[in-house]
């Protein structure tokens, strides 16, 4: 065979040629800048006008941030030290002011001896709220997230531990009415029950119960007003009460407004859209002046209370919105199907309609609550402390007259780590409950 | 079948009520009533009481009566002897016009950021997405504080204008950035045909329009000679003409001139003086919008499918026609919705006009007025009315077009 090979091809290789680079032009960090910097003439005009952007910006920006003095009590002091250093006519940062002044931006005018107290709340809230974001978490921890709003606001605030435990029994009797009374007396009659029964015990039963086991046994922490939280503490407060209240309400009115009864689905849309015509600075402002006019004559509520209200209500009408996108999205055999297997209209929405939908509206909610996390820096025009207000202090007072720069790129930075983790974690939840293949 | 076994005569009972689907709407809704027109009546007598506590009535007779404030940026004639009401037409001038010129600038932002974020240019491409992630995730209020320092303390002051070497010069010799703001050349009438200059450019307006829709006819025209004919007549100089000389004559004949800004004493003078605070809050409102627009941008060329473009490829359409007639079209249907919203957003944003200074509605009607006149109640109502018709018109255009767009289905 290999004879008559031989003779008709005039040469065969017997062996495999080594195996060879590719070209330079094919491989590695060349390769790559041609195909993703310099592939047409536009990309190349495009990438010297990034360069000499990014260039220009970082040429200012990183001697001005690097250099930065971090040891100083004040800005003169600061210039005093860059004078020794680098001479009067560089231009550096004066981080000083975060580093003397980071304590006042987080906690506001919190009595520093008390400082553990929000930094213990937070841990206990991401502890709380682990197991609602991270499924994969032991369920038994969510007996814990019921009761956390009750610890961090005890926390928080502090005062006896009577009270928040006195509130906390409402609710108590309220899901022990529904739980043992609703084989007797109707389902629908433990609801209103279970309803009116807490209200009565609150406006009449736990004051005085709260007084009376605060002279018996009184444990507690020392209290401190809202008008001395401020910074990011407050920031936080509203943010996560806002988000934490506003969904509820939020499905509910879009569930409002996709309900077949006329005065319900009127009256929540006009709800929704009176809101969200508004900017958020005019209804703070109502919320600052005019609500004492709605009120009885007398009461008078906390800021701090009123601005929760206000941005709570707020946000519900964009989740409104958000979530009745993902309720009309949901192919009409859903509503069907639960209708057919005979399940009624508030079990059809929490078995089979709400948890689809919700899932289709997590971006949509996730960016509703970065948004009202965001502007839980607009309390600021209403005489609250938060951080914007903080860096206006902090410019007011003698040592830091004149700086700018470094509490904004402070600021900046906090809230965008905030932020931006928030929509990080709503892209992980949607690849998470992606179901169909894609 | 129930009602045959139903025994006969059983009349209307009372828990039909609760347990007859027939009759449970209702009694939800005239329970939902009852409980509504309590909260109302609680909350209307609790007002009416309060303000005869405090020795107010309910009254919008402040609007004309003399404002005595002065208002520093303004599109129409105001001075301190003007009426609340005509301060409160300023604000509202005021914050249309902002919102305006930023929806402008940001659609402007968007476009180019979104596309660019999807340039297969590494770098290009990442830019765009910090310039994104950067705006999206801080406050606006933050950027509006930070750009409005930027412009006081980075900008040179107007004595750096003048001497033999000045440090500063200006754009052009056309356009000055000072730190008191920025002066751009003003248009002015030699021979204006009116007294007042508001109803002059409503004239040049109206012949521009003039000519935009005969540029339409135009369009059409050709059009219906190419489905004729086969060959499209070249009407790019007609319609450039058309565009253009109307116009242009218009304004010769009224006199036009460019009355450009200039040193005069301390400070410049002539032009037209654009506050920093204005201009403070253009760019923020319309880079923090654009970061928005730059992802629904994105996000609606994302949704069309390449199966589209390949398809019309296929049937030999030129790249420019793929785009024009079969990505943009079904492109713009995922975008337009989101992007009138963000423009509503942009509006209504616009009220932090008050960390600058600007007078905005907010800050005439809803800030200065009442704290002279202590009507806090009359004022946030007109306030709340105005964003309110605001939003709803603006949305009101968004569902027409919806409507016009939407993929009409059988």
């Amino acid at each position: 065979m290999s004879d008559t090979h031989a003779q008709t091809v005039a040469f065969v290789r017997d062996t495999m040629t080594e195996q060879q680079e590719p070209p330079l032009s094919q491989s590695g960090a060349y390769k790559w800048m041609r195909e993703n910097l310099l592939s047409t003439p536009l990309n190349v005009i495009l990438t010297l006008v990034s360069v000499w952007l990014i260039y220009s910006v970082l040429s200012h920006v990183m001697p001005w941030a690097v250099f930065g003095i971090w040891d100083a009590s004040s800005l003169s002091e600061c210039r005093t030290i860059r004078d020794e250093l680098y001479g009067a006519d560089a231009n550096v940062a004066c981080w000083a002011v975060i580093s003397e002044r980071w304590k006042q931006l987080l906690f506001g005018f919190y009595p520093p001896e008390h400082y553990w107290r929000p930094v213990l709340a937070f841990v206990l809230f991401l502890v709380a709220i682990s197991p609602v974001l991270f499924s994969s978490l032991p369920r038994k921890l969510l007996a814990f997230s019921v009761v956390a709003p009750f610890i961090l606001f005890w926390l928080i605030w502090g005062g006896t531990i009577w009270g928040p435990i006195c509130v906390a029994l409402g609710f108590v009797i309220g899901w022990a009415i529904i739980r043992y009374a609703s084989p007797y007396i109707g389902a629908l009659g433990s609801v209103i029950l279970a309803i009116v029964v807490p209200l009565l015990y609150w406006f009449v039963l736990a004051g005085p119960l709260d007084d009376l086991l605060a002279s018996i046994l009184p444990i507690g922490l020392e209290q401190v007003q809202s008008k001395q939280m401020g910074g990011f503490m407050l920031a936080m407060i509203i943010g996560i009460s806002g988000i934490a209240l506003s969904l509820p309400l939020g499905i509910v009115l879009a569930l409002g407004r996709q309900s077949d009864l006329f005065l319900i689905n009127k009256c929540s849309v006009i709800f929704i859209e009176v809101i969200r015509g508004v900017p958020l600075i005019v209804w703070l402002f109502t919320a600052s002046l005019l609500l004492n006019y709605f009120l009885p004559p007398g009461t008078n509520f906390d800021l701090m209370l009123r601005v929760i209200i206000m941005v709570t209500l707020f946000s519900s009408a964009y989740i409104a919105e958000v979530v009745r996108g993902g309720l009309a999205a949901l192919p009409k055999g859903q509503y069907e199907a639960a209708d057919a297997l005979g399940l009624d209209y508030w079990k059809s929405m929490r078995l089979v309609i709400l948890p689809q939908a919700l899932k289709i509206s997590i971006p949509g909610i996730v960016n509703t609550f970065i948004g009202l996390f965001k502007d839980t820096t607009l309390v600021v025009f209403i005489g609250l402390l938060d951080p914007i207000g903080l860096s206006n202090a902090i410019r007011a007072s003698t040592e830091w007259n004149g700086i700018y720069w470094e509490l904004f790129v402070f600021i900046g930075l906090c809230f965008f780590i905030f932020c931006f983790s928030m929509g990080r974690y709503s892209l992980f939840l949607e690849k998470k409950l992606r179901r169909e293949h894609r | 079948m129930t009602t045959m076994t139903d025994p006969p005569g059983q009349g209307f009972r009372l828990s039909q009520l609760i347990y007859d689907t027939r009759y449970r709407s209702l009694t939800i809704q005239v329970v939902a009533m009852i409980l509504l027109m309590l909260l109302f009546s609680w909350l209307v007598s609790n007002t009416i009481h309060n303000l005869q506590n405090l020795g107010k009535d309910f009254d919008f007779g402040f609007l004309w009566q003399p404002s005595g404030y002065d208002i520093n940026q303004r599109l129409i004639d105001y001075n301190s002897q003007s009426t609340h009401g005509r301060a409160a037409l300023v604000g509202i001038l005021n914050t249309l016009l902002v919102a305006a010129l930023g929806c402008a600038l940001a659609t402007v932002l968007g476009v180019i950021a979104g596309v660019l974020r999807l340039s297969n240019n590494w770098l290009v491409a990442r830019l765009m997405a910090f310039y994104v992630e950067g705006f999206r995730n801080v406050p606006l209020l933050l950027w509006i504080v930070l750009i409005f320092a930027l412009m006081t303390e980075g900008t040179p002051a107007p004595s750096a204008f003048r001497g033999d070497t000045p440090s500063a010069s200006m754009l052009f010799d056309a356009v000055a950035i000072t730190n008191r703001g920025v002066y751009i050349p003003a248009i002015h009438f030699n021979a204006a045909f009116f007294e007042s200059g508001l109803y002059n450019w409503l004239l040049i307006i109206a012949v521009f329009a003039a000519s935009v829709f005969a540029v339409k006819r135009i369009g059409h025209w050709a059009a219906v000679k190419q489905e004729a004919t086969g060959d499209r007549p070249t009407t790019w100089y007609l319609t450039l003409g058309v565009l253009i000389v109307p116009t242009a004559i218009l304004m010769v004949l009224m006199g036009a001139y460019f009355d450009l800004p200039s040193l005069q004493g301390f400070n410049f003078g002539g032009g037209v003086h654009l506050r920093g605070s204005l201009i403070a809050l253009w760019l923020a409102l319309s880079l923090y919008t654009g970061a928005f627009i730059a992802e629904i941008v994105r996000g609606g060329i994302l949704a069309i499918s390449k199966g589209q473009s390949e398809a019309a490829f296929a049937l030999g359409l030129r790249p420019g026609t793929t785009m024009n007639l079969v990505i943009l079209p079904q492109a713009l249907r995922v975008i337009i919705p989101p992007l009138i919203s963000q423009f509503l957003n942009l509006t209504k944003n616009s009220s932090l006009a008050i960390a600058v200074g600007y007078m905005d509605a907010r800050s005439t009607l809803g800030g200065i007025t009442i704290n002279q006149t202590g009507r806090e109640l009359e004022g946030m109502l007109l306030l709340g009315l105005f964003y309110l018709v605001l939003s709803l018109l603006i949305s009101g255009v968004m569902n027409v077009y919806n409507n016009s767009v939407k993929l009409k289905e059988r």
